[in-house]
């Protein structure tokens, strides 16, 4: 166990390394995007004169190299700057859109994550059976339609044709939890279909592939019931490859529902970022990919320690 | 009483309906028409109070409240309900005082003097004067503007208060148009503060008050109590969304979340019209869609390689395919039918491959290989549009190739680059605006880099001319000049189209320059 | 023997296989099997289905059958080969880092959190703005968007394998990474990853649609069956099926590659039911 403390100092203490490698990464590429903050918001009607004005009152006429330290001197000390298209504090503008996709992804993915195991499994159990194939070829089309492509089914069915929930996620502050869940069940809905066939799909995948192992041959020898193989004794050694879909999935949840914050008119950060790319505003791209860079740490730093937990050859190893 | 007296007592509420159709039926009118031209009178006769919920295409969490970056749709709606300026563009097209009470020139069109009414209040109770406008102007003049007005207002020479109420300003040229500069969007006065606007205020002489604004999401407005102007801001509250995607917008007007919406989907609007309770308007406007070639380049330097390219292309085909037929052919000018001076008589050039041969023999080719550089950046549709030209091109013996360009970026990299490429204009109100800004020989964005010795000279002289005849002599030759001298290939027109539910109404003239009355909907329209 | 082979194989499988064999067959020989060339103007926009026009028209009046049909050449290929390369570096790399652990597992799945970090359609965005928009950098692009995801998997599945004494004990013997690899943990996590090969391929289909719609990905007028569905799109909103083609096309693909992969992972797994 002790052991498993240091990795995990360890891999915290290297996460907050990578997220500077990332912070640089990501100045480099928005640097060598064309353009700069001053041309892509004067658009069409840039001059040379006000582009040189613009950028003069941005600070972006100094250096990227002065640039970047000036950013990382004041972010060391907690302050991520403000966004330069529009002056507004990053706490003011991230603030809510972070709750906003926090609450999607955790909606989203209270509902899948379950389901996809428990669908897996018993698609493992009942393989090949009638039962195995219609869930299969569900699943495998919906994940085979685009994402923007299955919400605007569900918003045909769903709101257009039958008008059971809106069409837009339109959410305030004001929204009670109640009522954020109704407007909000087309988008979740959308993403439960999309990542669920991910998560099934390997969840049978990885099961199928240890039944064949002698230990499981031993099992159903000494005449255990069905589901007790597959609980007991296939699924706690299944669940490495499984963890990590997941993991996958529930980042993707909370780092590439753009296209679905788009249709539904839902203010969460994937638009916010999209927006900022395309404007170049640098403080506010570097702090929406820092905070999707730690969601990814935190979740594969989570996924290989319960990959370590649930494997007892693992939690010996050195 | 005449018919029309009593139509005018049902306008003016005098009369209720019931009345009204009986006085009709007893001066032997039928009841159908009756009914018909009571409903007339009344959708005409504005309806106070309402929400109105518009879902609009345009709008970034960029989007800023400092006039100097204004740059979508979003924010010039915003800046005309909140904002007054100095003359608004009248539902004819013309000019018309709007804070300004009246204004004149000196006869040579130099100096303009500008008067403000009287007793106009800001939000927050102070009252409109000459500084207020001063400032306003001068945030987007002088070398530390950034702002995208800045080059057009460069004409002014020098500005001044004669009086608290009295502003004047003296150009560097005539300039009969003048007053028209005053419209624009970032124009909007704001009260000054230390003799500057802070440019992020929300206080306006407007009809409404921002009472929520989140960049890129939504905006509310409520209807100010107190708005000097008459007949004008009949909706309680608005409330503006931005909804990027046009199949999320056309979905949110049939499920009445919201009541109007801007830029409908071409492609599917005839099954949109379908919809019982939904209509579609059009208007027709200055909105053009164009394909520059820089003239100086060595593909494009010859004018007879350029009639080719431009004798090569089916408008009517892109009209019917791009458009959906919503728009109207181009005649290689950017002056709109609907424009002052639009040269009538000017013959409207068509699909002819014989022709473009005819022109690349005159340039002694018998085929013509190039490349267009588009992106839907450039305007919803550019690469279609380019794909249909290419085919159209082979049958003259030109060989086009569609290079599509990375959306992202577009403007910086390809727009005045690349020797050809797609482009659009929101058009102008003037000739002379529309000239000066993408056409003189020296203007930023002067596309095509045309420099026509003749033209940027009749550009100065029809400027400052006050004989009508003379000048619209003079922009006439100028549009036959620039249709079969300069760069640009204009094939098409675009109509301005928006749609909404039958709720929702407006005057039976309604402005032709941008979307939504020229982006002033929020305090022409009304809802039932 | 081949015979009683074929016998043995389930009904899903050869459905797969059908279909499989059938869109190669079209994507090679689809200019002798569409009616109309891949970018000519035949008709008016939307024509309906009829005699002529098989499955109707697009919104330019380009024939839809024709288009269907050059899109498989344009893209199964390309999504193909973008999913093995991504697929064969991911899982080396996965199963090199589980094997040899310490400093190298460390430095290789630091470098993946970072390729993770970024949101695919951003990274794709700034790496395509950055190196220009041709197909083989397209290619190369989301091949190293999607190393990470395998690579993830890879390890995760290799991990569990390495531990066991077969494999330690071939370690102690002194034989060759490349030889363990191949011989003890590749075929022991064999399933799991051909599984993963059956929805990357989807994945990356998808990609290369969501690349068009910033722009970047396939040049037009070529014919892509991911670019073909957002084109459309907006009529599905009327309940015009028009767009459905082109998707039911990916989803047919996809389901049949994915019922081939069920059948190998019945076999590979060694289960005798």
């Amino acid at each position: 166990m002790n052991n498993l403390t240091k990795q995990i100092g360890q891999r915290l203490a290297l996460g907050v390394g990578t997220l500077f490698v990332v912070s640089i990464l990501i100045f480099i590429g928005i640097e060598l995007l064309p353009g700069d903050l001053a041309q892509e918001i004067l658009g069409q009607s840039a001059t040379p004169e006000t582009v040189a004005a613009f950028r003069q009152e941005l600070g972006l006429d100094k250096s990227p190299f002065v640039r970047y330290i000036d950013w990382l001197g004041a972010a060391l000390q907690g302050d991520f700057g403000r966004s330069l298209a529009n002056g507004r504090e990053l706490s003011e503008l991230l603030s809510g859109r972070l709750l906003n996709t926090l609450f999607l992804a955790g909606f989203a993915a209270i509902i899948s994550v379950p389901l996809a195991i428990l669908l897996g499994l018993l698609c493992a159990m009942y393989r090949n059976s009638w039962f195995d194939r219609t869930i299969n070829t569900a699943a495998l089309t919906s994940i085979s339609l685009p994402e923007f492509f299955v919400a605007y089914l569900l918003i045909l069915f769903l709101a257009v044709q039958n008008n059971v929930f809106p069409a837009l996620a339109q959410v305030e502050s004001a929204t009670s939890f109640g009522d954020a869940l109704y407007r909000t069940f087309l988008p979740a809905l959308t993403l439960i279909l999309v990542v669920v066939a991910h998560m099934m799909r390997m969840t049978r995948a990885s099961i199928i592939n240890v039944l064949s192992r002698p230990y499981i041959e031993m099992a159903n020898l000494k005449g255990l019931s069905r589901w007790r193989v597959i609980f007991k004794h296939a699924l706690p050694n299944a669940l490495g490859p499984i963890i990590n879909v997941v993991a996958l999935n529930l980042a993707y949840l909370i780092v590439g529902v753009v296209v679905v914050e788009v249709v539904f008119v839902y203010p969460g950060l994937g638009q916010l970022l999209v927006d900022s790319v395309v404007k170049r505003d640098i403080p506010i791209v570097q702090a929406v990919g820092l905070f999707f860079a730690s969601t990814y740490i935190v979740l594969n730093l989570l996924a290989d320690i319960l990959s370590i937990l649930t494997n007892p050859r693992l939690r010996h190893a050195k | 009483m005449s018919i029309k007296q009593l139509e005018e007592s049902l306008k003016s509420g005098l009369i209720d309906r019931r009345t009204f159709i009986g006085g009709a039926l007893a001066m032997g009118v039928t009841l159908s028409s009756a009914s018909m031209m009571a409903s007339a009178a009344t959708n005409a006769t504005p309806n106070s109070g309402g929400l109105l919920k518009v879902g609009f295409t345009q709008g970034s969490s960029s989007d800023s409240l400092d006039p100097a970056t204004y740059s979508n749709d979003f924010m010039f709606a915003l800046g005309y309900a909140v904002f007054n300026n100095l003359t608004e563009i009248a539902p004819n097209g013309s000019a018309q005082p709007e804070l300004a009470e009246e204004y004149e020139a000196t006869p040579d069109a130099k100096t303009w003097t500008f008067k403000l009414r009287k007793g106009i209040l800001f939000s927050n109770g102070k009252t409109l004067d000459a500084t207020d406008v001063l400032v306003s102007i001068s945030h987007h003049m002088g070398e530390s503007s950034k702002s995208a007005i800045k080059p057009l207002l460069s004409q002014i020479e020098k500005m001044y208060a004669k009086d608290p109420l009295t502003v004047v300003f003296e150009l560097k040229v005539g300039n009969a148009d003048f007053p028209f500069v005053f419209t624009d969007y970032h124009l909007g006065i704001r009260p000054a503060v230390d003799g500057k606007i802070d440019p992020m205020t929300k206080v306006g002489t407007g009809g409404y008050q921002l009472a929520e604004f989140e960049p890129g999401v939504r905006a509310v407005f409520k209807r100010r109590k107190d708005y000097w102007k008459q007949g004008r801001a009949h909706l309680n509250t608005v409330e503006m969304s931005v909804i990027a995607d046009p199949a999320a917008r056309m979905s949110a007007l049939m499920t009445g979340e919201v009541d109007l919406i801007d830029r409908p989907d071409l492609k599917t609007i005839h099954l949109l019209k379908r919809r019982p309770g939904i209509k579609v308007h059009t208007a027709n406007g200055t909105l053009h869609y164009t394909m520059p070639m820089i003239t100086q380049s060595e593909q494009f330097k010859d004018v007879n390689v350029r009639l080719a390219m431009k004798y090569a292309i089916d408008r009517e085909e892109l009209v019917a395919k791009v458009l959906k037929g919503y728009g109207v052919p181009g005649n290689d000018h950017p002056i709109a039918s609907s424009m002052p001076y639009f040269a009538k008589g000017l013959e409207q050039r068509s699909y002819d491959p014989d022709k473009a041969k005819f022109y690349l023999k005159k340039a002694g080719m018998s085929k013509f290989k190039t490349s267009i550089h588009t992106s839907d950046a450039a305007f919803s549709g550019a690469v279609d549009a380019c794909l249909l030209y290419s085919e159209s091109a082979r049958k003259a013996n030109i060989d086009l190739k569609v290079v599509r360009e990375p959306n992202d970026g577009y403007w910086s990299n390809v727009w005045l680059k690349k020797p050809f490429c797609t482009s659009y204009w929101g058009g102008r109100p003037t000739p002379d605006l529309m000239f000066s800004a993408g056409y003189a020989a020296d203007a930023a964005w002067n596309a095509t880099h045309w420099k026509n010795p003749e033209f940027n000279k009749l550009l100065l002289s029809a400027r400052a001319e006050l004989d009508q005849a003379k000048r619209t002599e003079m922009y006439a030759d100028m549009q036959s000049l620039c249709r079969d001298d300069g760069g640009a290939l204009i094939p098409m027109f675009g109509q301005y189209v928006s749609a909404m539910n039958e709720r929702v109404k407006m005057p039976s003239q309604i402005s032709e320059m941008w979307d939504l009355d020229c982006q002033r909907f929020i305090e022409r329209w009304w809802v039932a | 023997m081949l015979v009683n082979q074929l016998k043995m194989i389930p009904l899903s499988a050869w459905f797969g296989l059908v279909v499989i064999f059938l869109t190669a067959f079209i994507a090679l020989f689809a200019p002798a099997l569409a009616p109309y060339g891949e970018t000519a103007i035949v008709g008016a926009q939307y024509e309906p289905w009829s005699d002529q026009y098989w499955l109707g028209t697009d919104n330019l009046g380009r024939d839809m059958l024709s288009r269907l049909i050059f899109g498989a050449r344009n893209t199964v290929g390309l999504a193909l080969f973008t999913t093995t390369i991504a697929f064969s570096l991911g899982a080396f790399l996965g199963i090199l880092a589980a094997l040899k652990a310490g400093w190298l597992d460390m430095l290789l799945s630091r470098l993946i959190d970072v390729l993770l970090s970024v949101p695919p359609l951003i990274l794709a965005l700034m790496l395509l703005a950055i190196l220009g928009p041709s197909i083989p950098n397209m290619v190369g692009v989301i091949a190293v968007i999607y190393i990470a995801p395998v690579f993830r998997l890879a390890r995760a599945a290799a991990q569990n394998i390495v531990v066991l004494e077969y494999v330690q004990a071939a370690q102690l013997r002194g034989e060759g990474t490349f030889w363990i690899i191949r011989k003890e943990v590749l075929p022991n996590i064999m399933s799991t990853l051909i599984a993963e090969f059956g929805l990357r391929f989807c994945f990356v289909f998808l990609f290369i649609a969501a690349l068009s719609f910033l722009g970047l990905g396939i040049q037009p007028p070529t014919a892509d069956w991911g670019s073909m569905v957002k084109e459309n799109a907006t009529l599905i909103t009327f309940g015009d099926y028009t767009p459905l083609l082109p998707a039911g096309a990916i989803a047919l693909l996809a389901v049949s590659i994915n019922f081939v992969v069920d059948w190998m992972l019945h076999k590979s797994s060694g289960l005798k039911d």
